[in-house]
């Protein structure tokens, strides 16, 4: 670098920018939590039933092997849009199809990836469907771009 | 070694070593899972193996951190360390604790883990990366407070380096952002919004400052270029990494529930993140070819110029793959997160941690000169054996990711082909990656074979061309 290019003046951009970009960052986060998410999580949806249905999501690590909303494991599907996927975005269809899944696990079928038998009471499996049937609902700018995830 | 505190680095750096073996074994079972889906069933399911692979990998790089900054504040500060028994302390319990959580994870049912570690009183666990009991959270950001005091008394009393304040900015951000992971609110897409402000802030923020002032603090060791034109590089590579990086945490937000204007922030400044990366690379090769001597420890300056390349590779060229929102939409989830997340992580946070136990451990051991010629041949057969099978490995999950896209993402609903069968048709992948896994294996064996050959490099070893190594 140029001898007229300082230390002290590197240390300026460094300290100038970072805390403009910090101060920046504080304000859209501000603007994304109290303007827009509202709008956009369906939060006045969000139940006691989804919130115990988001501790046992939690509880059992689910997200040791799935995605949800595209984050998590990528050793089993996406479970965002599984509501849409499994359940044909009916609620009584989705318990259903949740109570004997889960409950079918796992499949022993030799050389198959095998998810757990996770010995959850008929409540919690309506909890976590709940909870799956919520995120289903978060207007997430339309990902995925198809239905399988 | 001019202070003999600086020792205290070296059951750090050990123990750091010995959890990055660990973490490779585990990265050998996921491998295998991949394409012999009930390996290990029921003994140890994916997402144990999962957590166990992520959480050595963070627990060593920071135990490599804490090493990296007992090493290198004292002698930047010319001063003994504030309390090395405060060191050994924290040492002996961040040890315990992590080695402790790690047998929970492997011998405990993990809602067992959860319901017996008392989760439901400040519910944490269960999210990607921030699985350790409540508990063991509250223990680490213990293990930090007392660290950043230590280093913090030691740092006060002796000379103030660039190297220095910035490492300490650097640690004193990872301790503070830590304290996002106690943050879990029951709206999902908030608990999103802020885990990103431990994960993302973390290695595409703090992380790289922890980075650039170990990369110049070797510089300064291995070449004898002058400090004042390293610390203005050093202060160039943090701005650019800051001003990218932190407006860079949208290219998150694009699919989690946050509004569509982080669409084109998280696009813009993602694509400029791999600038600060870029730098790096022109920092490292430029300070090596004016060097003022020709360093006998020949080993460290290879990975040193190791770690900016692939880091570029890793965090920059991977990442910028998939960083614009339009590409994204279909990448997201995909084995080309996987891709990245590999080479990004072992180019900028494990060779870093290398490139400074390459520097100081021969010092620690009592070879000022570095090790021997046979010790450093063998130590770079392991650095090309790890780094050419890094490279593999991304190549391979990135052919993988491409055609999971294509044969998943891309087609309608209805013509799309389902996860599992995605799986299955990208299966011979997932082998050549498990293949590359093993030499990367092979590569981790011979470098720590490297430690057990005697014998150290010798003052004459050195070409003199400049300030001698003595007086540096």
């Amino acid at each position: 670098m140029a001898e007229r290019f300082t230390k002290s003046m590197a240390r300026n951009i460094y300290l100038g920018g970072s805390t403009f970009f910090i101060l920046l960052f504080l304000v859209l986060t501000f603007d994304t939590q109290s303007r827009a998410m509202p709008e956009r999580d369906n939060r006045d949806q969000l139940t006691e039933e989804v919130v115990r249905g988001k501790h046992v999501w939690e509880n059992n690590n689910c997200v040791g092997c799935h995605s949800l909303m595209g984050e998590g494991a990528y050793f089993a599907p996406e479970l965002a849009n599984v509501f849409d996927r499994r359940g044909a975005a009916d609620s009584d269809v989705f318990k259903a199809y949740m109570n004997a899944w889960m409950n079918a696990m796992p499949t022993n079928v030799p050389g198959r990836r095998q998810m757990p038998q996770f010995n959850l009471t008929d409540q919690e499996i309506n909890d976590l469907s709940s909870f799956l049937e919520w995120t289903s609902k978060i207007d997430d700018n339309g990902w995925p771009p198809n239905i399988e995830g | 070694m001019k202070y003999e505190s600086q020792r205290v680095a070296m059951p750090y750096f050990i123990f750091a070593l010995v959890l990055f073996a660990g973490q490779i074994v585990f990265g050998l079972v996921l491998g295998m899972q991949y394409v012999v889906g009930d390996f290990l069933f029921p003994e140890i399911p994916f997402n144990v193996a999962r957590m166990v692979h992520t959480n050595l990998l963070i627990v060593w790089l920071l135990f490599g951190f804490m090493g990296a900054t007992y090493y290198l504040v004292p002698e930047e500060a010319q001063t003994e360390l504030y309390s090395p028994l405060l060191a050994w302390i924290l040492f002996w319990v961040f040890a315990a604790a992590g080695t402790l959580t790690i047998l929970g994870y492997l011998f405990v049912d993990y809602a067992t883990l959860a319901d017996i570690t008392l989760n439901r009183l400040l519910p944490t666990m269960g999210r990607e990366f921030l699985e350790q009991p409540t508990i063991t959270k509250i223990g680490l950001a213990l293990v930090f407070v007392g660290f950043i005091f230590n280093i913090m008394m030691t740092a006060l009393k002796g000379r103030k380096t660039v190297v220095n304040i910035i490492l300490i900015t650097g640690l004193i951000g990872l301790a503070a952002l830590w304290m996002f992971s106690f943050y879990n609110p029951s709206n999902l897409a908030t608990d999103k919004y802020f885990w990103w402000f431990v994960i993302h802030l973390w290695v595409e923020g703090v992380w790289e400052l922890i980075m650039g002032a170990i990369l110049a603090f070797v510089l300064i060791k291995i070449t004898g270029v002058d400090r004042e034109v390293i610390e203005k590089w050093l202060y160039v590579i943090i701005a650019m990494a800051l001003i990218t990086g932190i407006i860079g945490t949208g290219h998150h937000y694009f699919w989690i529930g946050s509004p569509e204007y982080w669409l084109w922030l998280g696009s813009v400044f993602g694509a400029l993140e791999p600038l600060p990366f870029f730098m790096m690379v022109l920092f490292a090769f430029t300070m090596i070819n004016r060097r003022k001597r020709n360093h006998p420890n020949k080993v460290a300056t290879l990975w040193a110029m190791g770690t900016a390349v692939m880091a570029f590779l890793g965090a920059g060229v991977w990442g910028f793959l998939h960083t614009l929102a339009p590409v994204n939409y279909y990448t997201h989830g995909s084995q080309i997160t996987a891709a990245h997340g590999h080479m990004a992580f072992y180019g900028a946070y494990v060779m870093i941690v290398l490139t400074i136990i390459s520097y100081a451990m021969p010092i620690m051991r009592g070879r000022p000169y570095g090790n021997s010629n046979t010790a450093q041949v063998v130590e770079m057969w392991g650095f090309w054996l790890m780094t050419i099978a890094m490279v593999f490995i991304t190549l391979f999950l990135t052919g993988a990711g491409i055609l999971q896209i294509w044969l998943q993402r891309i087609p309608e609903s209805g013509e799309a082909l389902s996860f599992m069968a995605t799986q299955d048709a990208i299966s011979l992948f997932y082998w050549a990656r498990m293949i590359a896994g093993c030499f990367f294996m092979a590569g981790l064996v011979v470098y720590l074979g490297s430690f057990f050959i005697k014998g150290q490099a010798s003052f004459d070893d050195e070409v003199h061309d400049g300030p001698a190594l003595k007086d540096a």
